[in-house]
């Protein structure tokens, strides 16, 4: 996968991307914490901007579901799984770094 | 297994302790692991912390009912399985009975993108689970370093991995986590050490002069006293072996049975009741004087009492040692047959000489023999140094010491060196030393024996000599000659001497016997002899007298007449006398 931030608008793959009408989001979280809490705001905020009206996001807390962080392979939370448009890419941390999450949601190109 | 009840109990009081279930390494670390604290295992690729943390987890499950988790940050689970397989375990039967929680953590760092704060809860998450599971008591993490590639940010990292100790420190879990050493000068790569501070161990696995030999050493720990050497360690389809190298020190018992060696006289040579109940004896000699006939004989004895015995063969195969034995009157085969008896036959090159005590090690726990017997150590010098020979003998007389179990070691010696010199690095470890040689006399050689030193035993210190008869090894009768002890034809024309001179004297005497005889007869016969002429004589001196006296009585009678007639003086008459007179008449 090109790791090049600003360039990969123009890459073969960008076209698939943008056709989803829903895009389905899911966090991973391990309870209330300030991490997940600040997670789940900045997702937000950002889904708001640039997916209005056309995202799901599903927050799992892996303290009431633990079998799935081995299941979906979680070693680090907050995890931001992608699944549609389906992807591999996975986004952790608190997701304040506005930039690297458009990257990892291949969206950077508005930005 | 068989090793599990010789592991002791925690020497320290303070400190709890989890018994591995590795083979020798609960001796080394007095008792085990620090009970509920992580313990690092550190070592280069290969050097074998995989099947360390495995083990130790599937002999906690199997043998001291603590259930345990394996968190794979490496190898998938299938993979972990056959590797896993090669050592005689089976994971999926302890999985499927939930003594066993096996856990795959893959993640990729191409696919992460970091875009803030992040903690390892996940992780925690999936080993509470894990442990809840199945009521884990150990917990391996394989190895958490390799999160470093994985992860971004370091910073994070150490710190999540810091409280994760924590954590299953709190959790009162046994935990191994393994960690790659790369440079020699640190222990692991991201210096995670620094959060593991009870207990160290360090993995190696070298490659000397062409022969591999895998380490151990106790680097730390803390609040116990263990061995700080390196021990070497196997890994085989049983597992790991460690073998501790000086730990079993002196304290072993001295029994003071006596065991017969199998032929009477040589028992006889040894106060009459042979060897004594777990001692070690050396016996040496240069080729074909007869050492595995004296190693038979003692081998079949003891299967005779209905005792164990265990054959290193490390020369010959076990069928050739059995049909050779065969050719002197021994037949070991029913022995095997029963089970009694036990060849193993190993070169020692093929493993190298840790190796080759490892497998001694093995075999003697596992088959629990009352004799053992090593034929020949010297070929251990093939692939060794002297001094690690010794030390690996010393281990050895060591360990069979504490079992109780008589061994011995044939050593063959060079022709024409010196056959006490040679070993006498080794001969200091053993009780009884047993030398066999040729002696070369009057173009022949003739095999003979003696008992070199026997500790706490009266012994003979005569050389015998003794033949390989199809009825077994004899010893003979001792003749001494003005050069030494007689052998061979010496000895046979000796004897031959011996005989002729025998009945010399015996001639002799008998011939003394009859000259008495004839002796006495003489004097008898002189005797009647002399009787009868004394007899003779004594008639004619009676005779003689009786005459006499009636001559004089006559004459006195003829001179009364005279007188009477003469009317002379009769008292002149009878003054002068009768004799001249008479005869006269």
């Amino acid at each position: 996968m090109p790791t090049a931030k600003t360039r990969t608008r123009t890459q073969p793959r960008k076209p698939a991307p943008r056709k989803p009408a829903v895009w389905k989001l899911r966090l991973y979280v391990a309870g209330q914490t300030p991490k997940s809490i600040r997670a789940f705001a900045n997702l937000k905020v950002l889904c708001e901007e640039r997916l209005k009206g056309r995202y799901q996001i599903e927050v799992i807390d892996l303290l009431e579901h633990p079998h799935m962080a081995r299941g979906d392979q979680i070693v680090a939370v907050p995890t931001l799984e992608i699944k549609l448009p389906q992807s591999v890419q996975r986004i952790i941390g608190d997701l304040s770094n506005t930039d690297r999450v458009l990257v990892g949601l291949a969206l950077q190109q508005v930005g | 297994m068989t090793q599990q009840k010789k592991a002791r109990r925690p020497s320290s009081k303070t400190l709890p302790k989890a018994l591995t279930g590795i083979q020798g390494l609960d001796e080394i670390t007095g008792g085990g692991l620090p009970s509920g604290r992580p313990t690092l295992v550190s070592g280069g690729a290969g050097a074998g912390k995989t099947m360390f943390g495995l083990e130790f987890l599937v002999r906690g499950a199997t043998q001291y009912g603590e259930p345990g988790v394996f968190m794979s940050f490496e190898e998938t689970i299938p993979d972990l399985t056959k590797n896993a397989a090669s050592l005689g375990f089976d994971l999926g039967r302890l999985v499927a009975e939930k003594k066993l929680f096996l856990d795959h953590v893959a993640i990729s760092r191409h696919e992460i993108e970091e875009t803030g704060e992040y903690d390892l809860d996940g992780l925690f998450i999936r080993i509470a689970d894990a442990v809840k599971r199945v009521g884990a008591r150990r917990v391996v993490l394989d190895t958490i370093e390799a999160l470093f590639g994985e992860l971004p940010n370091p910073g994070i990292l150490r710190a999540e991995i810091r409280r994760l100790f924590d954590w299953l420190k709190q959790q009162g879990l046994t935990t191994i986590i393994t960690a790659e050493r790369d440079r020699p000068d640190k222990l692991t790569r991201h210096g995670i050490e620094e959060f593991v501070s009870d207990c160290v161990i360090v993995l190696d696995h070298r490659i000397r002069e062409e022969i591999s030999t895998r380490r151990l050493r106790v680097v730390k720990y803390r609040g116990s006293t263990h061995g700080t050497n390196e021990y070497p360690f196997l890994i085989d389809e049983h597992g790991i072996s460690v073998l501790p190298i000086s730990s079993l020190g002196l304290d072993h018992t001295a029994p003071a049975e006596r065991i017969s060696t199998g032929i009477d006289r040589l028992d006889g040579m040894m106060g009459g009741k042979g060897f004594y109940r777990g001692s070690s004896i050396l016996m040496s000699g240069t080729s074909g004087t007869g050492k595995t006939s004296v190693a038979a004989h003692f081998v079949d004895a003891a299967c005779r009492r209905g005792e164990r015995c265990l054959y290193f063969a490390i020369e010959e195969s076990p069928r050739q040692v059995v049909r050779n034995m065969r050719s002197i009157g021994i037949d070991l085969e029913p022995w095997v047959r029963k089970g009694l008896l036990q060849f193993h036959a190993a070169r020692p090159t093929y493993g190298g000489i840790e190796e080759v005590l490892l497998l001694t090690h093995k075999h003697i726990s596992s088959f629990q023999p009352s004799v053992v017997v090593v034929d020949p150590i010297t070929t251990l010098l093939m692939v060794s140094t002297l001094n690690e020979v010794r030390s690996m003998l010393t281990r050895l007389v060591d360990f069979l010491k504490t079992q109780e179990i008589t061994a011995i070691f044939t050593s063959l010696t060079a022709a024409g060196g010196d056959l006490e010199a040679n070993e006498a690095d080794v001969s200091s470890l053993m009780d009884t030393w047993l030398l066999l040689k040729t002696i070369e006399v009057g173009g022949e050689r003739n095999r003979a024996l003696y008992v070199l030193k026997s500790r706490g035993m009266e012994h003979s210190n005569q050389i015998r000599e003794f033949v390989l008869t199809n009825d077994g090894l004899r010893l003979l009768d001792v003749y001494l000659g003005p050069e030494g002890v007689l052998t061979g034809a010496a000895r046979m024309s000796q004897e031959g001497r011996e005989k002729a001179a025998g009945t010399f004297r015996r001639q002799q005497l008998e011939g003394r016997g009859r000259e008495l005889d004839r002796k006495r007869q003489i004097f008898e016969a002189r005797m009647t002899m002399l009787r009868a002429e004394f007899e003779v004589e004594e008639e004619i001196i009676q005779q003689s007298i009786s005459e006499s006296k009636l001559l004089d009585a006559e004459l006195l009678q003829d001179r009364g007449q005279m007188v009477r007639s003469r009317e002379a003086d009769t008292s002149a008459y009878k003054k002068v006398g009768s004799a001249p007179a008479a005869r006269k008449r």
